[in-house]
């Protein structure tokens, strides 16, 4: 229903990109928790269409989240939060949307700036010409520098090929015009896929509305007109969420790991500085 | 749904089991409308919904009663479309008497047969029919559009619906004891929390608004599974939200093509298109002209049932039906006994029936009292199981709980297992009719791999060797057998049956030059067509052009998408989103009208009326068919045109949905003390099918069982797959932390629930989402089981239908799977210890395991 036109993905109007901070081109994710039905279509589609497969965990007893996070061979993953006794929602006729029971389809987040491919020192790591962030699986030597780096926990080591996996925003489907396959299969539209200047506005949109109808609570996760976003200057695929990130087991203040690295090289280069005086100080004196 | 400015979702769990219609809801969701959803847990629809009213399991009637009484009570009801389009002002017969005056039976109750005579339930000054009436309520025959008086100028009728007599003024004194307050002490919903759903719902309804209502098989699995429907279409008459844009009772279907098993029927009762079976205890029912005289209706569309039937049997024996052979009716098979589900299990398990093929089902999990089940099966000479895996049926003999144990000997089970593979969906071309009637066609992306097939090649192939084995038979059955017109065109690299030729015999048409008819309208009674569904006639309107494969949508009636039966039309009875007058109730709710310039009815659909009927049409005496309809009579498939709050014929349980409780129910009935259970509900009372009785102290728990959107039905078709399995790896129960507490229960512990008929082990998940309730003043837990799981597949678990009985709806011969009574304890079940039955727990808390 909503195939890719590359045409109009990859030429958005210069206004509204500004408008938005998303490159040319960039195309993305926004999914809403508001219409998420927790049905994990968008699970299973993934792992169909990529191929991937289960992660065996068990009942896990943490409601009805059965793969717990994003993993190597898990690229969306749906949580589920119970918040009974906090008298959200459900008992009010409102028609405000938000219960008690949260879901949230998560995903690998495509970062303006991405921790994972600065890391990455074999290059494996590249941002594509829909400014999506992918792991090419031919050059990946597994050394596993994008995990600490990414400040989402998103990508992960396969315990199969030693290499790191994430969602590709389904870079193959991508190149032939289709939509991904989580966006595709989910019923309710919880999950759009688009160009970003296009999806931003709409979603500004969205959470306006929500609030009118009395959800206060309602904001983007991951528009860079927020702020906030320490040096990710925003994501491709971001969130409509209707209480704080931690609950949906998201950083509050997601900050790329890189930018504490001056610091510390500064640190370091004194501390060497400091224990070299030191050290020919006390060697002089001799 | 998506019009509807309220949607209450009772009885199903919408966005988990029909999650792409729920899309609709979410839709009118997000145009503003208010969502309700009624049941025992908090599930992933309540989740969605603006307000989730908890009930006790099974007290669905208390509910719906009550908004029946409050609707009445409060002038609520749409009182023009009322006295206009249902029988609330027809008189009823003076020897009526009420369930109020009888102590919760109706009059009519043969008590040694525990069944009802509904002689007493007609209409005033209506004769004793003698036909299908009469014996729908005698036999294992359910009928339709039998409701009603045969000529609606004779009824008695009294439109200001202040005669005593009169079914409006039945109805009101019917459900009086019906309040909130017996809503709170029955069902445990608070009386503020009702009176909010009967606001929301009422001041939905009306000329500018609507409600409609969805439901699936937690109305239907109950004893008195076909009354709570029936309390929700009164309660929708009532309302007036019948025919209109975005009302309506959604029944949900479409797992398995349900809906399309029911229009060309997998039921043992009906023939296509819901024409009656004929039955060798009938004895009209022997020959052609008696089974006519016994089932046609004077008046409405069921007057041309003539039609309907030649043109089947034309369709069925091809040039063997001829006239002077009552076009072969003798061969068509005739209903011995009760043949419905369970009582094939229970003959089966006797020995009275010998073989089974198996297809698209998998009983030794999805069966009620399953226990008994797998015995039936371990009891057959021959089984066909044709699956994509090798389900619990094909396998119960070496790996069922009882095998596994040692209680049953695999060498000592006699029964021959012939387990073939089948082809799925996408390996096959076909249809789905899913709940608005709406027929889907897909074709098909593969081929099947290996010796897989279609069940159409199967049994088409199968078909064709009975007729080459039956070849020279002149006995009865090989005359079935060699009449029967088998020569479908096949296709493909493996001979595979074109399945769009069914399609067009299906559709119908004339014999002589086998060309598509356009609709039923054109069906005939002298052999000169043939149709094998006359309600899907116009499917295939004309050679090879496939309606549904049709894939043109809009935001309206979308008439360009798919083929909805009957004609096209996508909302029944739509002569009733129009005033008497022909005119739109109003311009929100406009959808079919009359056009006074161009003497039609025209609209966004497809009038569900005869187009050139005007609104102000009266009957002249002694008309027939749907002539005898006034204008302004919508229900067209009704004997009167009118939608029947009181059902004075056709139901074996009563002219009004009367609340009964469960079989098993932790509390006795507040409102009929004397009558607890249905007085006609069928039980099969024996040591291998115990029941509790009312109250029973040994079980005080209710459990209800359910669907999970990771799963599909008896899981043969989601636990062998990963990608599915992972999502739900394992069988649990969900129970509330209060009574997790009471019991010493920690979420992740191995439980056992036991029943009469079983215990089972599994694992629990304690969660708020479901909460105790106050019924009558005491505290009552609900606790309910996914019944997805069995001892196969990946993710495996318990068979939570081991604890089920067999008992049932005398209407549909369903059973009642969703509220029940257990008893559940902590730790394994005894003995069973790590042997188990399935769930051998790969996940949590492994140290938790009791092992008993």
């Amino acid at each position: 229903m909503r195939e890719l036109d590359p045409a109009n993905g990859s030429i958005g109007p210069e206004s509204s990109a500004a408008n938005t901070g998303a490159r040319r081109g960039a195309l993305g994710f926004v999914t809403d928790v508001t219409l998420c039905i927790g049905c994990k279509a968008c699970e299973v589609a993934c792992k169909q269409w990529n191929d991937l497969p289960m992660d065996d965990l068990g009942l896990t007893g943490h409601s009805y989240d059965n793969t717990n996070d994003l993993g190597a061979t898990t690229w969306r993953h749906v949580a589920f939060v119970e918040q009974f006794g906090q008298g959200r929602g459900s008992q009010s006729m409102s028609n405000a949307p938000g219960s008690n029971w949260l879901m949230l389809s998560d995903v690998c987040k495509h970062c303006v700036n991405a921790g994972c491919l600065e890391a990455c020192p074999t290059g494996a790591i590249i941002r594509t010409e829909f400014d999506t962030v992918v792991i090419q699986q031919d050059i990946c030597n597994g050394c596993g520098y994008c995990l600490p780096a990414c400040p989402f926990g998103v990508p992960a080591l396969s315990q199969t090929d030693g290499k790191a996996h994430k969602c590709t925003l389904c870079y193959d489907r991508l190149k032939d015009g289709l939509e991904p396959a989580c966006a595709k299969a989910c019923p309710t539209d919880s999950i759009q896929f688009g160009p970003i200047a296009e999806l931003m506005p709409r979603a500004r949109k969205r959470v306006t509305t929500l609030r009118e109808r009395g959800v206060e609570s309602a904001y983007i996760y991951g528009d860079r007109a927020v702020g906030g976003t320490g040096g990710i200057s925003g994501l491709n695929a971001f969130f409509v969420l209707i209480d704080a990130p931690e609950v949906y087991n998201l950083p509050n203040m997601p900050e790329l790991p890189q930018r504490k690295t001056m610091a510390s090289y500064l640190t370091t280069i004194g501390t060497a500085v400091a224990c070299g005086v030191a050290t020919y100080l006390t060697l002089r004196n001799r | 749904m998506a019009d509807s400015d309220c949607v209450v979702i009772m009885g199903a769990n919408m966005a988990e089991n029909h999650p792409v219609g729920f899309r609709f809801v979410m839709k009118a969701k997000e145009r503003g409308a208010t969502i309700i959803h009624i049941d025992p847990r908090f599930s992933r629809t309540s989740a969605l919904s603006d307000v989730h009213v908890p009930l006790r399991a099974g007290s669905d009637l208390v509910f719906l009663g009550a908004l029946i009484n409050y609707t009445l009570k409060h002038h609520k009801y749409f009182k023009d479309y009322v006295v206009h389009y249902t029988n609330a002002p027809v008189i009823i017969n003076d020897d009526y008497r009420d369930t109020e005056e009888l102590g919760g039976l109706f009059s009519g109750y043969v008590e040694k047969e525990r069944r009802y005579d509904a002689e007493t339930w007609r209409y005033a000054g209506q004769p004793v029919h003698s036909g299908a009436e009469q014996h729908a309520s005698e036999d294992f025959q359910t009928r339709e559009g039998v409701a009603g008086q045969d000529d609606a100028t004779k009824q008695q009728t009294d439109p200001t619906l202040q005669d005593p007599r009169c079914v409006f003024q039945i109805v009101a004194r019917h459900y009086a004891r019906y309040t909130p307050d017996m809503v709170e002490q029955s069902c445990g919903v608070p009386r503020e929390l009702f009176l909010k759903v009967a606001e929301a719902i009422t001041s939905n309804s009306g000329r500018d608004r609507t409600t409609s209502f969805a439901y699936a098989v937690a109305w239907t699995q109950h004893t008195t599974g076909t009354q709570i429907i029936g309390a929700c279409a009164l309660l929708q008459l009532l309302l007036g939200n019948i025919g209109r844009p975005g009302g309506g009772i959604l029944a949900l279907r479409g797992h398995a093509t349900i809906q399309g098993s029911t229009d060309i029927p997998t039921l043992y009762n009906l023939l296509p298109g819901y024409i009656p079976m004929p039955s060798r205890p009938v004895q009209s029912h022997a020959t052609l002209d008696g089974f006519i005289r016994e089932e046609k209706l004077e008046t409405g569309i069921w007057h041309d049932l003539p039609k309907y039937l030649v043109s089947l049997l034309k369709a069925w024996y091809g040039a063997a039906a001829q006239p002077d052979n009552d076009f072969c009716y003798d061969l068509v098979p005739k209903i011995e006994a009760d043949h419905s589900f369970q009582a094939m299990l229970l003959m089966m398990k006797d020995g009275i029936m010998k073989g089974l093929f198996c297809m698209g089902q998998n009983p030794a999990v999805g069966g009620q009292n399953s226990i008994l089940g797998r015995q039936a099966l371990a009891n057959l000479d021959w089984l066909v199981v044709r699956d994509v895996h090798e389900i619990e049926t094909a396998a119960f003999w070496y790996d069922a709980p009882e095998a596994r144990r040692g209680d049953i000997r695999p060498t000592e089970v006699k029964t021959e297992i012939f387990f073939l593979p089948a082809a799925i969906s996408a390996e096959k071309e076909g249809s789905y009719t899913n709940t608005q009637r709406l027929v889907q066609w897909h074709d098909k992306g593969v081929e099947p791999s290996g010796d897989c097939r279609s069940e159409a090649t199967f049994l088409y192939d199968l078909g064709k060797r009975l007729k080459e084995l039956y070849r020279d038979d002149d006995g009865p059955r090989g005359r079935q057998i060699n009449a029967v017109t088998w020569d479908y065109p096949t296709k493909g690299p493996f001979g595979e049956i074109d399945l769009e030729a069914v399609v067009k015999e299906m559709n119908g048409y004339t014999v002589v030059d086998r060309r598509p008819v356009t609709g039923y309208a054109e069906l005939t009674d002298d052999g000169s067509t043939a149709c094998g569904c006359w309600i899907y006639s116009g499917i295939m309107p004309e050679e090879g052009r496939n309606l549904a494969r049709a894939r043109s949508g809009d935001d309206r009636a979308a008439l360009d998408w798919g083929f909805a039966w009957p004609g096209n039309c996508r909302l029944l009875y739509n002569r009733a989103s129009a005033d008497p007058d022909g005119r739109p109730w109003s311009e929100r709710k406009k959808w079919v009208w009359w056009d006074g310039e161009q003497r039609h009815w025209t609209g966004h659909d497809v009038p569900d009326f005869p187009t050139t009927k005007p609104p102000d049409y009266r009957p002249p005496p002694g008309a027939k068919g749907l002539a005898a309809h006034a204008g302004d009579a919508p229900f067209v498939r009704l004997a009167d045109g009118k939608g029947a709050l009181f059902v004075s014929a056709g139901l074996k349980d009563g002219p009004l949905p009367t609340h009964y409780e469960p079989w098993e129910s932790p509390v006795s009935n507040l409102l009929y003390p004397e009558q607890s259970r249905s007085p006609v509900a069928l039980s099969f009372p024996r040591p291998d099918n115990r029941y509790h009785e009312p109250a029973d102290l040994r079980f005080p728990y209710v459990l209800t069982t359910y669907r999970l959107t990771e799963h599909h039905c008896a899981g043969g078709m989601s636990r062998w797959v990963p990608w599915l399995a992972e999502l739900q790896p394992e069988g649990f129960v969900e129970i509330s932390p209060e009574l997790a507490g009471e019991l010493g229960i920690d979420n992740g512990d191995w439980v056992t629930v036991s029943t009469l008929r079983g215990q089972i082990e599994t694992r629990a998940m304690v969660t708020a989402r479901i909460q105790p309730l106050r019924i009558d003043g005491k505290t009552l837990h609900q606790v309910g089981m996914p019944w997805h799981f069995g001892f196969g597949g990946l993710a495996a678990g318990a068979i939570a239908n081991d604890l089920i009985a067999l008992v049932e709806d005398p209407n549909s011969r369903i059973h009642q799977a969703k509220a029940l009574t257990c008893n559940l304890e902590r730790g394994r079940e005894p003995k069973a210890g790590r042997r188990g039955t399935g769930g051998e727990g790969r996940g949590m808390h492994p140290s938790r395991d009791d092992g008993a």
